[in-house]
């Protein structure tokens, strides 16, 4: 399970991938792995504004819940709906179909690259 | 931190490892949803070595254990169990137990991990008050496994020549699996049927490696204590330090049942139980459900309606029951709110959910 180099990182554990101003946001394997089986998430609407490193979401395992954190200040602009109703995508593919939402930004706080992100999880 | 003698089989099995009654153990081998799923519809095998097993042994054995417990040993028949309790003076809980009848003079209880001490200390003091010798906490020499679903006794029996059919629920029987002597307890704590086998600690690998690959075929997973947790949750199990602590006394858990007080031998805790089970209680267990997909989890508080902000309860235990796809909990609650029909509102991190009183278990298997 390794992390994806083309991506930005926070100490949270959520991923950033970068296109133009828009941020899509999800949470990485190593935590959807550390949660156990996701069976719901709760996303901020379309519209919400979100504020760097202040929870926007849930998301629920059977046994815990884990906090998403907002990675960068923004306007959420999609919510990833296949999530919401099948939240088990958030463990098959995490950096994939599990994404979680998408934001508008105008400055980019700075992240963790893949190499750094790997140095707290342990992985690499 | 303890292991049990299975802790490198579970690490190469790709276990996630979590600290439970004071020792590691695994909580998943892959999805605790699918292990769950496999023990409601196939098969199901966890390694529950950390449990207490201790012998009760001697001429007095079944007396000291009527002085030393709530229900009346010396009624089981020899090869039968019985759920029980030790309390303290004060009737409040130590723990809950499972005691066998190995012979006229021979009991084998089953502890909880956490409770190893406090069980075995109490029963020493009760031992030395009542002039018994016969105690030895032998937790350490056992591998104690548990084979749980509808597929766990033909998957058993291929190994065995005993005949597990037979074994009613809650009885105990020696017999061999390759060469090894063996016990095999029809009991378990998921609702399913199933076994508990208790073996010399030495054999664990062997055991559990065999059970694996005759169980695979039929749908057996190894199963951690993630799934175990919300197995037990649907059936309606208590778990102590959720539903059962020392300010908790069995009446408030619902478990007034295996109360013995009709009695006349004096036995710990009898004088404060006997009030106990006719004075109002302050708290009641109780069962919820809810809608949607939100859980109510543990230490959440409960209110009399979504406006209140008085709490008249706690959540004890809670998940999005798997097998159930609905939240469900276990609460105790101020007996005013405990009738089954209430509605009751939880409050899950800021936001209210209506959740309803329901009689336990909430799940019952079929046959």
């Amino acid at each position: 399970m390794s992390n994806p180099t083309n991506l930005h990182y926070t100490k949270e554990h959520e991923w950033v991938s970068i296109e133009g101003d828009v941020a899509t946001i999800g949470i990485t394997a190593y935590a959807a792995e550390k949660l156990g089986d996701v069976v719901f998430v709760d996303l901020p609407k379309v519209g919400t504004s979100t504020t760097y490193m202040k929870i926007c979401g849930e998301i629920e395992s059977t046994k815990s819940v884990g906090e998403l954190y907002a990675p960068l200040d923004g306007e959420v602009i999609e919510a990833n709906d296949q999530v919401v109703a099948a939240p088990e995508l958030v463990n098959q593919d995490p950096f994939g179909a599990g994404w979680l939402i998408k934001v508008r930004f105008s400055a980019l706080p700075e992240l963790m690259t893949a190499a750094e992100y790997d140095a707290i999880t342990g992985e690499g | 931190m303890p292991q049990t003698p299975l802790n490198d089989v579970h690490a190469r099995l790709g276990a996630s490892f979590t600290d439970f009654g004071g020792w590691q153990m695994p909580v998943r081998y892959s999805s605790d949803l699918a292990e769950h799923e496999a023990v409601r519809t196939a098969a199901g095998l966890f390694d529950i070595s950390h449990m207490a097993e201790i012998f009760v042994s001697g001429e007095n054995a079944a007396a000291f254990l009527d002085y030393a417990l709530v229900g009346q040993a010396s009624l089981i028949k020899i090869s039968r169990a019985k759920y029980s309790l030790i309390v303290r003076t004060d009737g409040h809980v130590i723990d809950d137990l499972i005691v066998y009848r190995l012979n006229d003079d021979e009991f084998l209880i089953i502890a909880n991990a956490g409770n190893r001490h406090a069980v075995f200390d109490s029963l020493s003091e009760r031992a030395a008050t009542f002039g018994f010798a016969g105690l030895a906490d032998r937790s350490d020499e056992f591998a104690l496994l548990a084979i749980q679903g509808p597929n766990a006794t033909a998957i058993l029996q291929s190994l065995t020549a005993t005949d597990l059919g037979a074994l009613p629920y809650y009885s105990i029987a020696a017999g061999v699996i390759a060469g090894k002597e063996i016990y095999f307890c029809r009991t378990g704590y998921t609702g399913e049927d199933g076994f508990e086998l208790l073996f010399e600690a030495a054999q664990a690998e062997r055991i559990f490696e065999l059970l694996l690959e005759k169980g695979k075929p039929q749908g057996l997973l190894p199963a951690g204590l993630a799934c175990r947790d919300t197995l037990r949750l649907e059936a309606g199990m208590p778990l102590y330090g959720h539903e059962l602590d020392l300010e908790t006394n069995p009446f408030e858990a619902g478990l007034g049942r295996v109360v013995k007080l009709d009695r006349e031998a004096d036995f710990v805790g009898k004088a404060a139980l006997a009030e106990l089970a006719n004075a109002p209680q302050k708290k009641q267990l109780v069962g919820l459900v809810g809608e949607g997909r939100r859980a109510a989890r543990a230490e959440y508080q409960l209110f009399a309606n979504e406006s209140s902000t008085e709490p008249i309860g706690t959540i004890t235990s809670g998940a999005l029951a798997p097998t159930l796809g609905y939240p469900v909990a276990m609460a105790y609650v101020n007996p005013d709110f405990a009738q089954i029909g209430t509605t009751v509102s939880c409050d899950i991190r800021g936001n209210r959910l209506d959740m309803t009183v329901v009689k336990l278990p909430f799940y019952k298997r079929e046959n």
